[in-house]
């Protein structure tokens, strides 16, 4: 059955629900940012573990 | 359905981190980096300042966490979070470890892992070695807690760098010789709160005349640190122009108390006090400014050769 309408503690919920949301979403884009950025600087972006390394084979 | 009034909201887990000290840390943080002779990436000097927040955010919380009992006896911080019983103590304490390790993670992730190291030893510094030790137990507790808000310019500095040089650790000494006189003036007109609360400040352990007496002589030795920030590689005219003014005005306002009797300042409600107080944020605001005007003018070229350079 829906409840029709939110009691004054749902609406606080729902927006700090929100603000939350919005901040772990800022975190996900800003981690994305620093990637791009490092990228554009030229870091070494070669994974370590597990995974083909360009970087070693070339010296093989 | 049972309204829950003492639902914690977004807002009280915000104030946890102490949103106007980390304000502050956000400045002196940036004044360091942006001074520094390595250019940064502007969306890593932004991350890296966000994640020197966030460490000083933590360290608000594990702070709040911890001086809780204290924070309920004196007014000025009654409204806080957990002392008005918005956000249970563990959950501040838990809020503050986790920040913690993702702010010092995330700088070193972005920037270095010396910055992140001084980071972490920053947030270590704050709420282990003056809020659980010296707060409670010395009136020389705000001398050597100052270290922890003196470091945000050192990390913002080795963001840049990767290291530490004699200009960071000046601009480490600046706030570092400053916080005395800050918060002495400050306790003066607090003193009732701090006797209350049991917090040894030094008014309400060696009395009002002894803290003018320091106020004066820790403004004396402040002047010659401000003064020679001039003569090094971030210095330069201006920053020495304002120093000189602003040092002036800051010694004579503690002359001014160190002179001042213990009547007068209760018959005006310790207005000399308060407004020494609020030099001394200009004092260091206008200092860190003029720090990043002579960064701007050496960015674009306005040099002048003949400025002399110590160091």
């Amino acid at each position: 059955m829906a409840i029709l309408r939110e009691t004054e503690s749902q609406k606080r919920r729902k927006k700090s629900n929100i603000l939350l949301g919005a901040v772990l979403g800022g975190f996900v884009l800003l981690v994305f940012a620093i990637t791009v950025a490092k990228m554009v600087d030229g870091n070494k972006m070669e994974a370590f573990d597990h995974v083909r390394r360009p970087s070693v084979e070339a010296t093989q | 359905m049972m309204d829950q009034p003492q639902q914690a909201e977004f807002d009280d887990y915000f104030a946890l981190l102490k949103p106007r000290v980390m304000s502050l840390v956000v400045f002196t943080a940036a004044v360091g980096l942006l001074v520094a002779p390595v250019p940064v990436n502007p969306v890593i000097a932004f991350a890296s300042i966000l994640f020197v927040a966030l460490g000083a955010g933590a360290s608000g919380a594990l702070n709040m966490w911890w001086d809780a009992d204290i924070d309920q006896i004196m007014k000025r911080t009654q409204s806080r979070p957990v002392p008005s019983a918005k956000i249970a103590p563990k959950d501040a304490m838990i809020m503050g470890l986790w920040l913690s390790v993702i702010s010092v993670g995330m700088l070193g992730l972005t920037a270095n892992f010396f910055a992140a190291g001084l980071l972490a030893f920053t947030i270590f510094f704050y709420a282990v070695v003056y809020t659980m030790w010296l707060k409670r137990s010395t009136p020389q507790n705000i001398v050597i807690g100052g270290a922890a808000g003196a470091f945000p310019p050192m990390v913002g500095w080795a963001v840049a760098t990767g290291g530490v040089s004699v200009e960071s650790v000046l601009m480490f000494a600046l706030i570092f010789m400053w916080t005395p006189p800050h918060f002495w003036a400050l306790a003066l007109f607090m003193n009732d709160d701090y006797t209350k609360a049991g917090v040894p400040m030094l008014p309400v352990t060696h009395g009002k005349r002894s803290t003018r007496k320091h106020i004066l002589a820790y403004t004396i030795l402040l002047v010659p640190v401000a003064l020679v920030i001039a003569f090094t590689s971030i210095g330069g005219p201006v920053y020495f122009a304002v120093a000189v003014v602003m040092n002036a005005m800051f010694l004579r306002g503690a002359w001014h108390l160190f002179t001042r009797a213990e009547d007068a300042a209760e018959a005006d409600n310790y207005a000399s006090e308060r407004s020494v107080f609020k030099l001394s944020l200009l004092y260091l605001a206008l200092h860190f400014t003029a720090l990043l005007a002579e960064a701007g003018l050496r960015a674009v070229d306005l040099n002048w050769a003949a400025w002399p350079q110590w160091i």
